[in-house]
């Protein structure tokens, strides 16, 4: 599904990504580990199309397309979805207009007919219960006011809705009490199908008893220093992360 | 610049003049005021960002319309609520076929000027010209020296009227050329709640000039809510001055709405005379093409704690040019004042451009007051994260577009206005229909 091969990217001049590569496949798991500033945020937005980030060499495949060639809109409409690690605050658009325009977006990349706001109400009935959101959330300006849980939820709230095929879940688990982060990873588990896949992002081992990895990767100083299974993460959790930095020169 | 020009008009109207002997008085004290000070010039201090050549090169005409044949069909986007008490002017004359207030309070008083004059003529001298002083200010002393036919209201003590009074101002091509001075005049007495919507607006694309004011005066724990809609003619030139007087805990809230007109000054002063009164001061400007629209609000603080809220949003496309200019005074005698002034203008082109100037002179020292004010274009990590939901470049810049305006507009608290207003905005900038 996603391949990245030796990635290597940079913002204000100065490089972030030095060298990445990665393969995921349909129906796996990957956690990204590391440390902060490691770079995790960096690989997750460019993988999204931030415009903030310049690629400066490698590249990545998404289902047979050059990922690097859509723009953010395009990757989005082709499946690809990033839970951010920070979610931003738009006043003025409420939850409900933004996220059916996101849904209609996305059906009319699928050559589907639109949907109206009443029907969009039943698409979203089924949805908020994944999260156990309430109803009211919806006539909420997009994030305005929310809690960093509100943030979180209402992220995997969108993904429940968008349907992706690769997600990418950047810090789901920071800011969230240990009920959230239940909610939340439960919400991402119902979503998960053999067609889709899921990179979850985090420095915690927490949210890995909740959502298990196939595979866990540590990056570090902008390189995947060690790749392993999900033992990797209790080592880490166990010993922190200084053993790997060393030897890695980092 | 010259003035001269409007003397021979002048002359003729104060001939034609009816009304109470101290009249003709008043308005040769304006038009000589107005001679004196002439129009003015961009070496006013008021007026550095804002030229009135085009109006001063031109002589605008003192109309006699004949009534009009619009129907209130032709008037129905421009009425915003059928059920609000309503006057009609088109081009400055009342239209009473078009207008509806028998179901006000029996004790409220909404008249013409003219009945009014001839009704209760000492009242209205007592209030007329005492709010919206013209020694200094030239098109207030214009208007009062031409107004014609405007509109009085008095709520009297403790009465609430919860419908809203809308007066609508509809120019058409009858008025091309024409200069139109609406005045307005309201009286809430103590403890009295009103709610106003003043409109602005064209059928067609006329060129004239709409220089109103408005006199306010909000009694010991009054409150009025001003809704102010310049929708003119793109041709059009729009200069408003509302000046307000506020007694104590007396609340006035004004919303100035600008979207129309070639050039607009509009001016909203108010004086927190009694101590706790309270003024919020909000608008949006929405501008394109070679648009000028220039705002004005100007706060007194002479009693104490008092409170002042400002928000003023401006989005500007094209080439057009918005000014705005918040002046807040705090008298040695305001302590305790809390004052808080914003402005934000959203840059949509090139060539756009703003001037801000916000003006603080503060005499008390038990004081809170901050303003701030950010020029810019869009963000660009909204964007992103609209995009990243599948929302293309287009519709997100759009949505963002009206979201700005949408903060501003959450503080309208008129429904059916709000509505109006958030729909307009939204189906200008996303070209679709908002539901
Ligand atoms: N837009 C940017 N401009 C400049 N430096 C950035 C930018 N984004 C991230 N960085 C830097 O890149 C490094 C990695 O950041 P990030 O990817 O956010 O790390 P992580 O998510 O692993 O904590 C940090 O040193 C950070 O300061
Ligand atoms: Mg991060």
């Amino acid at each position: 599904m996603l391949t990245i091969t030796d990635l290597h990217a940079s913002a204000g001049g100065k490089e972030i990504l030095k060298g990445i590569s990665l393969t995921i496949n349909a129906g796996e798991v990957h956690a990204i580990m590391g440390p902060n500033g490691s770079g995790k945020s960096t690989l997750a937005q460019v993988i999204a199309g931030h415009p903030g980030y310049e690629v400066t060499g490698g590249s990545i495949a998404y289902e047979g397309q050059d990922l690097l060639d859509l723009e953010a809109e395009e990757r989005a409409q082709a499946g690809v979805f990033l839970a951010f690690q920070y979610p931003v605050e738009i006043p003025g658009v409420t939850n409900a207009y933004f996220l059916r325009a996101a849904y209609n977006e996305l059906r009319k990349a699928r050559g589907e007919d639109e949907v109206d706001p009443i029907e969009f109400l039943d698409v979203m009935e089924e949805k908020l219960k994944v999260v156990e959101m309430d109803a009211s959330f919806m006539q909420r300006s997009v994030n305005a006011g929310f809690s960093g849980g509100e943030k979180k939820r209402n992220e995997i709230l969108q993904m429940a809705v968008l349907d992706p095929k690769l997600a990418v879940l950047d810090e789901t688990d920071s800011g969230l009490d240990i009920d959230a982060l239940r909610i939340v990873a439960e919400g991402v588990n119902k979503l998960k199908k053999p067609t889709n896949a899921t990179i979850v992002v985090t420095h915690y081992q927490r949210l890995l008893n909740y959502i298990v990895p196939d595979f866990v990767h540590v990056l570090a100083g902008g390189r995947i220093v060690r790749s392993g299974g999900k033992e990797l993460a209790l080592e880490l959790e166990a010993k922190g992360y200084d053993w790997l930095l060393e030897p890695a020169g980092v | 610049m010259p003035t001269t020009s409007y003397a021979d008009q002048f002359a003729a109207a104060l001939a034609a003049g009816e009304g109470p002997a101290w009249l003709p008085a008043l308005r040769e004290r304006a038009f000589a005021r107005f001679h004196a000070l002439g129009f003015p010039t961009t070496r006013d201090e008021d007026w550095h960002f804002t030229s009135v050549t085009p109006i001063a090169e031109r002589t605008f005409k003192a109309i006699r319309p004949a009534a009009t044949t619009l129907t209130l069909a032709d008037l129905e986007a421009h009425l915003l609520d059928p059920d609000w008490h309503r006057l009609v002017f088109v081009n400055g004359r009342l239209e009473p076929a078009l207008s509806t207030f028998a179901g006000l309070p029996a004790e409220v008083q909404v008249s013409t000027l003219s009945e009014a004059l001839r009704e209760q003529p000492e009242w209205v001298q007592k209030h007329l010209g005492t709010l919206a002083a013209f020694d200094t200010a030239a098109f207030t002393a214009l208007n009062t020296a031409f107004m014609q036919d405007g509109v009085v209201v008095r709520v009297p003590k403790g009465e609430v009227v919860e419908v809203a009074l809308h007066i609508l101002h509809v120019t058409d091509a009858q008025a091309q050329g024409a200069a139109i001075h609406p005045r307005l005049l309201v009286v809430a007495e103590p403890l009295a709640q009103l709610t106003l919507v003043e409109s602005h607006v064209a059928v067609g694309a006329p060129s004239y000039l709409v220089n109103a004011v408005a006199e306010i005066s909000v009694a010991n724990g009054a409150r009025v809510d001003h809704y102010k809609l310049q929708r003119e003619s793109a041709e059009a030139y729009h200069v408003g001055t509302v000046q307000v007087t506020q007694g104590r805990d007396s609340i006035y809230h004004s919303f100035s709405f600008a979207e129309g007109a070639a050039l607009s000054r509009t001016n909203v002063y108010t004086k927190l005379a009694g101590t706790g009164s309270e003024a919020r001061l909000n608008g949006l400007y929405v501008l394109d093409g070679a648009q000028h629209a220039d705002h004005q609000t100007f706060v007194e603080h002479l009693a104490e704690a008092c409170a002042s809220r400002e928000l003023y949003k401006g989005i500007l496309d094209g080439e057009s040019h918005g000014v705005f200019n918040g002046k807040v005074y705090v008298d040695p005698v305001a302590q305790r004042t809390d004052g808080k002034q914003t402005n934000k203008a959203l840059i949509l082109s090139e060539k756009a451009r703003v001037d801000t100037k916000p003006q603080l002179e503060i005499f008390a020292d038990d004081v809170k007051c901050t303003h701030g004010a950010t020029v810019g274009r869009l963000e660009q990590l909204p964007l992103f994260y609209l995009k990243s939901r599948g929302i293309g470049a287009e519709n997100a810049r759009a949505l963002l577009t009206y979201a700005f305006a949408a903060e501003v507009l959450e503080t309208i608290e008129v429904d059916a206005l709000r509505v109006t207003l958030e729909k307009a905005i939204f189906e200008r900038f996303t070209h679709h229909r908002m539901d």
